[in-house]
């Protein structure tokens, strides 16, 4: 059987900007109003007839084995209606198919201070709280593991079962050439070590759930989540529940950033509860329980080693990470990954190695935070660009655009590079910035930083396997002219209702706000995979734009019968379908085309729906990094530094961002400054760390500030003038050209600040957050004449596996691995026999397939020599 | 019943009985004589639009006019506020009108989740009333207790700067707009 030919994608992206109605016109978001009249209903602003209240009592301890749980004082209390334990949620759940590790309550082992162990269900929140200490737990405190590299060196006690091998969750090891080879021939090798802090969401809504049962008996479960689908997955089977009769309301998230993006133990406590009591449970997590949840931005220590020729060019990569993962799973495997996958997608890079180790410590889980797993490396690369600019003497903008992925290119890891809007976006910064006249001539104390970045515009694949569409949309058109758009999406700020209404709304010629909107229902919408990886905007676009071109054609067809011309001639705008060659006196109010089409076709509905194109990459891990298409950013960072004691300010940044399109310009400024203050925030103070307690006192890792007063963020009075730049080159992938823009736009901006700190004061803060504190030990370290930088000393020594080798597309390479004995069509050396290219027959093959992708034709050192 | 006295002391864990004043009108509340004001408003008012991010008084989510002054309801016993007239989002539409201020957040990109957005625009509202055209410090001085994780703040302070043109412009033609 013949696999059906992928079906043709409309994405409408070579509209004229002057043919369009709504897409790139800057409009009140169609939820707006509800957002400033206090009308928007998030997870805890609801009730419900005879509802209680859950509390989850946590553990104490970093790590320690559950001797005993006693519930009897705490069922007596007052009002208490339930306690449940570990023992009656046995199932374990995850995000991830290969780390289900997580269980709603804990029933044998707390793996890090808070970690949920037992949940009292009361009348009131009070009865519950005053309940929750008479739950007796008797505890055996374990060996604590609180760093990636006490991970290393203490494989025992385990903190899983399940990984690697000790207290390492998960090896990577890939090569896309030789890498050691290219390193031996290149006139410069950089060797770099850095330190990225892992820091936290810190949304304004602390995470809600409310769950019931139905009149008909069926759970729903309403909740402050991003991924209503996959949530729905999870607590079916965590409740041994048929998935069926679940339905799962993601309710408007008061910000999410990736933090919303797990299934969480609460929202199956409360589910559980009430399945239990038969009576509708809310549970609200407090500010501290919310940094217990965090799933935020790993901590990261990396090594690049990278090889330039004389001009800098790069022309082989070796990066290796270590990441701290925190207590679960969660999304880390992904995330290990992303490490190290889009590294490729900015600059051309001819040879590629990738190691990374992630580590199970006993601290809140880490996961996805906007720019998930690529924030990281990205400060690492950029910073190394910076140095490189300066070893090379070369100005590190010019030292960026000598050397720019291609558009419509393969690169070494075998990612699809679509449209490239990273050199605009570098003009764009570097001139509004006067960036050539000022770096390096700026009085001391006063300095530049230039940075790049590359993001996707939703993951190629879905978190579990599967064959079907990423997003769905359905339209309901009637007699009134009323248009319902219905999807999964969920709505977390960051206007994804907006997309979907802008989408119908241009194609049927009315209003974004004539649609009603019906988001994240899993009972009621078509299933979109949620709001993460930057998705939504291309994947729920371009689903919209297919139902929309489909109901289109009913009315078009309609009108075009009744107006007695051919379907040819009818256009739809301002809310009416006319005739184009006589638009005023021919055609009908939309209303009246609805009606025309009910009586043609009966009731009106039609779906879209879009699943990404297929990946070259054939190798196992290949299934990280793809994307339809990548967004591209360059921001110019201003610092002033005091040389003594190192404080520092940021007064301006400029920020450019390659969208593809604009769909509503407002919100396309609003992510971009959004995504700006996080990275600021990141960059300067941002960082979810822990202490030990003294060994008196169990020795333990406990968080070091679990509030917003503590947890520093930027305020108001922080932020500096930011100069936005859009960047506009539609993407034939994108909805009319959208790609993505809720997080590209911070990863440039914690290297720039990086960047501008060594222009302004001659140190290298080689780690996050870059602090006056460490500037100032900094400087001190230069004036005493050693190495003025702060940064990690040395990359740990990591048991690497034998990487999997996947020579790139210029060598030959099909995107499989060559020696990886599990893949279905791997074939032993001796096998492959003369079919194995000769290095002679390799390198012209690479000069060739190089020179043709390049349309410069610049191909790397190696290759010319 | 409420003539500015302290009300009669009743035993903790007993509800009393109190008129708040909220949003121009009078309402008799039986609640805890421990509960904020942001739970009373929230849970016994059927006022869900006032937020909370902390309940500490860290994050000015729950921030609301309290005689026109804005203040943090997570920090304020209810029992105090009987003689107070209380401002919450809700009430800032008047006559079905949006506040000037509600139409610029919709309009610029100062909401985008909208979960900090009703203690913000209460919170703006009051400096507004104070000083009718704040420039750009005074705006980010009177917002820097409201943490916002979305919007960066600029498009918060170009709509409060809008409402304030607005007004203006509104205050010149003889309008009344607040």
């Amino acid at each position: 059987m013949s696999k059906p030919e992928p079906k043709k994608v409309i994405t409408h992206h070579d509209k004229d900007p002057d043919e369009l109605r709504v897409i790139g016109r800057p409009r009140r978001r169609v939820d707006g109003r509800a957002k400033v009249t206090g009308q928007t209903v998030f997870a805890d602003d609801m009730k419900l007839p005879r509802m209680v209240h859950a509390k989850i009592v946590r553990s104490p301890h970093p790590h320690a084995a559950i001797r005993s749980i006693d519930v009897t004082a705490a069922l007596q209390a007052p009002g208490v209606l339930l306690v449940l334990t570990g023992a009656d949620m046995p199932i374990p759940y995850g995000i991830l198919p290969v780390s289900q590790d997580e269980h709603p309550l804990c029933p044998d082992v707390a793996r890090f201070v808070g970690d949920p162990v037992a949940a009292v269900i009361a009348e009131t929140e009070e009865a519950a709280d005053a309940a929750m200490p008479l739950v007796a737990i008797e505890w055996e405190p374990l060996t604590t593991v609180a760093s990636a590299e006490e991970a290393l060196s203490t494989p025992e006690p385990r903190i899983h079962e399940y990984g690697d091998d000790g207290n390492v969750h998960k090896r990577i090891a890939l090569q896309f050439g030789d890498v050691e080879e290219s390193l031996g021939k290149s006139v410069h090798v950089f060797e770099d070590v850095f330190f990225y802090e892992g820091n936290t969401h810190l949304p304004i809504e602390q995470h809600a759930t409310l769950a019931a049962r139905d009149g008909d008996g069926k759970l729903v479960v309403w909740s402050s989540t991003q991924t209503p689908h996959y949530l729905h997955r999870a607590l079916a089977k965590a409740l041994d529940f048929p998935a069926h009769q679940v339905r799962v309301i993601a309710t408007p998230n008061g910000g999410g950033f990736g933090g919303k993006s797990d299934p969480f133990n609460h929202e199956v406590v409360a589910a559980k509860a009430a399945l239990v009591l038969d009576r509708p449970v809310k549970i609200c997590l407090t500010r501290e329980e919310v940094f217990y949840c965090h799933r935020g931005r790993h901590p990261v220590k990396m090594r690049f080693r990278t090889g330039t020729d004389a001009d800098g060019n790069i022309t082989a990569m070796d990066l290796e990470t270590l990441l701290d993962g925190g207590a679960y799973g969660s999304y880390g495997v992904a995330s290990t990954f992303y490490t190290g996958a889009l590294q490729t997608v900015t600059y051309e890079i001819p040879r590629y190695r990738f190691r990374a180790c992630r580590t199970f410590t006993n601290k809140p889980p880490c996961g996805p935070k906007r720019g998930h797993g690529t924030v990281q490396p990205r400060f690492g690369q950029e910073v190394q660009l910076d140095k490189i600019a300066v070893a090379v003497g070369k100005n590190p903008a010019d030292l960026r655009l000598q050397q720019l992925c291609k558009p419509d290119t393969l690169t070494a890891n075998y990612l699809t590079v679509g449209t490239i809007g990273l050199r605009q976006c570098i003009d764009a910064v570097v001139d509004g910035s006067s960036f050539r006249d000022r770096w390096q001539k700026l009085p001391e104390g006063r300095g530049l930083g230039i940075a790049c970045s590359s993001y996707l515009c939703g993951a190629g694949l879905p978190i579990y396997w599967n064959a079907m569409p990423h997003s769905g949309v359905q339209l309901r058109l009637d007699r009134m002219g009323a248009v319902t758009a219905f999807c999964g999406a969920t709505e977390i700020g960051q206007g994804s209702d907006d997309v979907l209404a802008a989408c119908v709304a241009e194609v049927l010629g009315i209003a974004a706000d004539d649609i009603h909107i019906r988001t994240g229902a899993t009972d009621t919408t078509p299933i979109d995979l949620g709001s993460y990886s930057s998705r939504v905007t291309l994947m729920m676009g371009n689903a919209a734009i297919e139902a929309a071109e489909r109901a289109k054609t009913l009315l078009v067809g309609a009108a075009a019968r009744k107006l007695g011309i051919p379907p040819s001639r009818i256009a739809l705008a301002d809310r009416r379908v006319f005739d184009v060659e006589d638009p005023e006196k021919v055609g009908m109010s939309f209303r009246d085309a609805c009606c025309a089409a009910e009586a043609e076709h009966g009731t009106l509905g039609t779906v879209g729906s879009y699943a990404p194109p297929r990946s070259p990459a054939r190798f196992k891990g290949g299934g990280v990094g793809p994307s339809p298409t990548y967004s591209y950013s360059a921001a110019v960072v201003e610092v002033e530094v005091d040389p003594v004691t190192g404080w520092l300010h940021v007064p301006k940044i400029w920020i450019a961002h390659d969208v593809g399109r604009s769909l509503n310009p407002v919100l396309v400024r609003g992510q971009v400054e959004g995504s700006v203050y996080m990275g600021l925030g990141e960059a300067i103070m941002e960082e979810q760390v822990f202490r030990r307690l003294p060994a008196k006192m169990s020795n333990a890792a406990v968080h070091k500030f679990p509030s917003m007063l503590e947890y520093k963020s930027p305020t108001s009075l922080d932020m500096p003038e930011i100069v936005t730049y859009v960047i506009e080159d539609p993407d034939p992938k994108g909805p009319f050209g959208a790609k993505e823009v809720g997080q590209g736009p911070l990863l440039p901006i914690m290297p720039a600040v990086a960047n501008a700190v060594f222009d302004a004061v001659g140190v290298r803060i080689d780690e996050t957050p870059i602090t006056a504190e460490k500037i100032a030990r900094a400087l001190d370290l230069r004036d005493k004449g050693k190495d003025a930088r702060v940064g990690p000393k040395a990359f740990p020594s990591i048991d690497w596996p034998e990487g999997l080798e996947v020579p790139p597309p210029w060598e030959g390479g099909d995107g499989r691995a060559t020696n990886d004995p599990k893949a279905k069509h791997y074939r032993a050396p001796e096998e492959r026999g003369q079919e194995m290219m000769s290095d002679a027959a390799r390198q012209k093959a690479t000069a060739a397939q190089r020179a043709s992708q390049s349309k410069s034709g610049r191909v790397s050192k190696e290759v010319r020599s | 019943m409420n003539d500015g006295s302290p009300p009669d002391p009743t035993p903790l864990g007993r509800k009393l009985l109190m008129e708040l004043h909220v949003n121009g009108e009078t309402q008799e509340v039986a609640f805890l004589p421990h509960e904020t004001l942001l739970e009373v408003l929230r849970e016994r008012m059927d006022l869900p639009g006032t937020k909370h991010g902390c309940e500490l008084g860290e994050c000015g989510a729950c921030a609301v006019l309290v005689d026109g002054r804005p203040e943090l309801s997570c920090l304020r016993l209810a029992i105090e506020c009987g003689d107070a007239e209380v401002t919450t989002v809700e009430g800032l539409i008047r006559d079905g009108q949006l506040d000037p201020i509600q139409e610029a957040f919709a309009d610029l990109g100062g909401a985008q989740c909208g979960y900090c957005t009703p203690g913000i625009l209460v919170t703006a509202r009051a400096l507004l009333d104070e000083n009718p055209s704040p420039d750009r410090d005074e705006i980010a001085e009177a917002l820097s207790g409201n943490l916002c994780r979305c919007t960066g703040y600029l498009q918060i302070f170009e709509s409060v700067e809008e409402a304030a043109r607005v007004g203006a412009a509104s205050s010149a033609t003889g309008e009344v707009t607040s």
